[in-house]
């Protein structure tokens, strides 16, 4: 832009024609109805290719619209928003539809009777029962995988960050990505042939193991990230003081990150509690009580549910549903506790 | 308390590449020796070894003999962590741990060393603060974090934290250049008061400075950039910034270079 003549029409250099703030909405309620009335027409009867229509037409007619009034690169920009939040709707409707379902389905069943009391004299397809075993069975197997699982994959991941150079460090590296990968029924399967092996029957602390064998991977990998977070200077500064190398990791590189490592167990805590395939192989479910994880078939939660979901009758879909209800309540908790201890833990700048 | 420092032939790696090239000189005994020279020659480095925190770094590994009163530092059966506590070191950015509070921060290298009486725990840290000139400014305070505090009080924390576990030496590397003059200024006096009970070492980038607080000053060159560091000359302080005996020196404090 000079002296030249100017051909631009516009009176400013810096404004350019927008569209007003509410055309987003204009435009989504307009490719909604349109969708609406494609579908009616054509004769369309699933609410899912309405759905997938009106978002193709709001991309469309976003970009259309925007080019011919704004300019081609304000309608990049409005389709690059306007594809986030279909990507963004696509990807929260079937959460929320989930959690509504078995909210909705699962409160038939569920009261304290229910989560207290256990299927030992209640047949599949009669009313009642609970859940009592199966969250006692959860519980303990669960937490013995914890009490295995947790302390080696913090150890490695230590040994990985703190010690490991060369090839041993490396293969171990590479051992925890394949053991990342390992589906949940080959894990049980390996902890199946050792029973076999040593001719034990199901209990439920073999499920323990196969779960172990689960979280340590998960373990090792979020704990290895939070200790590289940890600052150099604060491992030197330590080191310089005179203090041995493993007091430094126990007293200064550890409690830096530990916010970081219970979050990190924490979820690898819920991953393993809905663990279906390794339970059903080696602690085999059932309806008793049975509070000893080292003998005797156990129930666990995940299992419960395919086992009521299986036997077919309306109850048994309920106290399924309701099932399904309170494991995704505790792994919920569990999330939640874990976020808590992340803040409570972390390192804090304030306080002047 | 104060120990001289003789280094003879000293040469540090970082794996194939060699740092410094060797390096002999001689650190008295309670007095400042400053180390200057342009950024890469080897200052650090050469500091680091003296505390054997080189080796700290991956392929960190050193050349010669480092002598802290006739017994060497690189002897077969000397344990590192001994020499780090003896020789105590404090760094370019001041890093109190985030998770300890002042006096914890304090109290840290004796407490995870496991070698102290609890009684005696609480007038070490005062004694300590109060030798770092900080006890009056967060004596009301020792049970916060050490990170809330600036980043000239928190160097002094680091200070205070060095000198807690009594060393012999006391290594700073660049300890005012994240700090502005005013705390610049007190770090410099506490050089000043330090240097009654210990040796000290100070690396800096200013000039100024190293005529302000050293006795003795050494002056490091490298030849070109990727090649070693070394060490042109060491001398008085007032001779080295008034009459050098090495042109480089005189150019390089004159700013003429290059």
């Amino acid at each position: 832009m000079s002296h030249a003549v100017v051909t631009d029409k516009r009176p400013s250099t810096l404004r350019g024609a927008s569209l007003p703030k509410w055309f987003a909405w204009a435009t989504a309620a307009g490719s909604l109805a349109l969708a609406v009335g494609i579908g009616l027409a054509a004769g369309l009867h699933s609410k899912v290719q309405w759905g997938l229509i009106a978002s193709i037409l709001f991309v469309l007619g976003t970009y259309v619209i925007s080019a011919k009034v704004e300019g081609p690169r304000q309608a990049k920009d409005r389709v690059a928003t306007s594809v986030v939040w279909v990507a963004f709707l696509l990807a929260v409707v079937p959460l929320v539809s989930l959690v509504w379902t078995t909210v909705s389905r699962g409160v038939k069943v569920l009261d304290g009777y229910f989560l207290t009391h256990s299927m030992g004299v209640v047949a599949d397809d009669e009313v009642g029962g609970g859940i009592y075993h199966a969250i006692l069975g959860t519980a303990q197997q669960v937490g013995l995988a914890t009490l295995i699982g947790a302390p080696i994959g913090v150890l490695t991941a230590i040994y990985l960050v703190e010690y490991g150079r060369g090839k041993l460090a490396k293969s171990v590296t590479f051992f925890v990505d394949v053991m990342t990968g390992i589906p949940s029924i080959v894990a049980g399967l390996f902890i199946l042939s050792l029973m076999l092996m040593l001719d034990m029957s199901y209990f439920g602390f073999a499920g323990s193991l196969a779960l172990a064998i689960l979280m340590m991977p998960v373990v090792v990998r979020s704990t290895e990230e939070m200790l590289k977070l940890v600052p150099n200077e604060l491992r030197e500064a330590s080191l310089a003081l005179g203090v041995p190398k493993w007091r430094t990791i126990l007293k200064v590189v550890v409690p830096t990150s530990l916010g970081g490592i219970t979050t990190g167990i924490m979820l690898a805590v819920a991953r393993i509690a809905g663990e279906t395939a390794p339970i059903l192989l080696l602690v085999f479910g059932g309806n008793f009580i049975n509070s000893n994880p080292f003998e005797g078939p156990q129930q666990a939660l995940p299992l419960y549910i395919y086992q009521q979901y299986g036997a077919g009758s309306s109850a048994g879909y309920d106290r399924a549903w309701a099932a399904s209800l309170v494991l995704i309540a505790i792994v919920m908790i569990l999330n939640l506790a874990a976020r808590g201890i992340a803040r409570w833990k972390a390192p804090k700048a304030a306080g002047r | 308390m104060a120990k001289r420092i003789d280094v003879s032939g000293l040469t540090a790696y970082y794996s194939a590449h060699k740092a410094i090239d060797d390096i002999s000189m001689t650190v008295e005994p309670r007095s400042v020796t400053a180390f200057i020279g342009p950024s890469g020659c080897g200052k650090s480095t050469f500091l680091r070894t003296l505390n054997r925190m080189h080796e700290v770094t991956p392929g960190g590994r050193v050349e010669g003999k480092v002598l802290l009163d006739d017994e060497d530092l690189y002897g077969s059966g000397v344990d590192p962590v001994a020499v780090r506590s003896t020789i105590g070191m404090v760094f370019q950015r001041p890093n109190p741990f985030p998770t300890m509070s002042i006096f914890d921060n304090v109290a840290a290298g004796l407490r995870l060393n496991g070698s102290y009486k609890k009684a005696e725990l609480a007038d070490v840290v005062e004694k300590s603060l109060k030798g770092a000139n900080l006890w009056n400014e967060v004596k009301d305070r020792l049970n916060k974090p050490g990170s809330g505090l600036s980043g000239g009080q928190q160097q002094r924390l680091c200070i205070a934290r060095a000198i807690a576990v009594e060393p012999q030496v006391l290594l700073m590397d660049e300890p005012c250049s994240a700090l502005d003059p005013i705390s610049t200024l007190a770090i410099e006096d506490l050089i000043g008061e330090l240097k009654e009970r210990f040796t000290i070492v100070i690396v800096t980038h200013n000039m100024q400075q190293a005529a302000r607080v050293s006795d003795r000053t050494a002056f490091f060159n490298l030849s070109a950039v990727g090649q070693p560091g070394k060490l042109i000359e060491i001398d008085e302080t007032e001779r080295i910034f008034s009459n050098p005996s090495v042109q480089a020196t005189e150019d390089y404090i004159s700013g003429r270079f290059g």
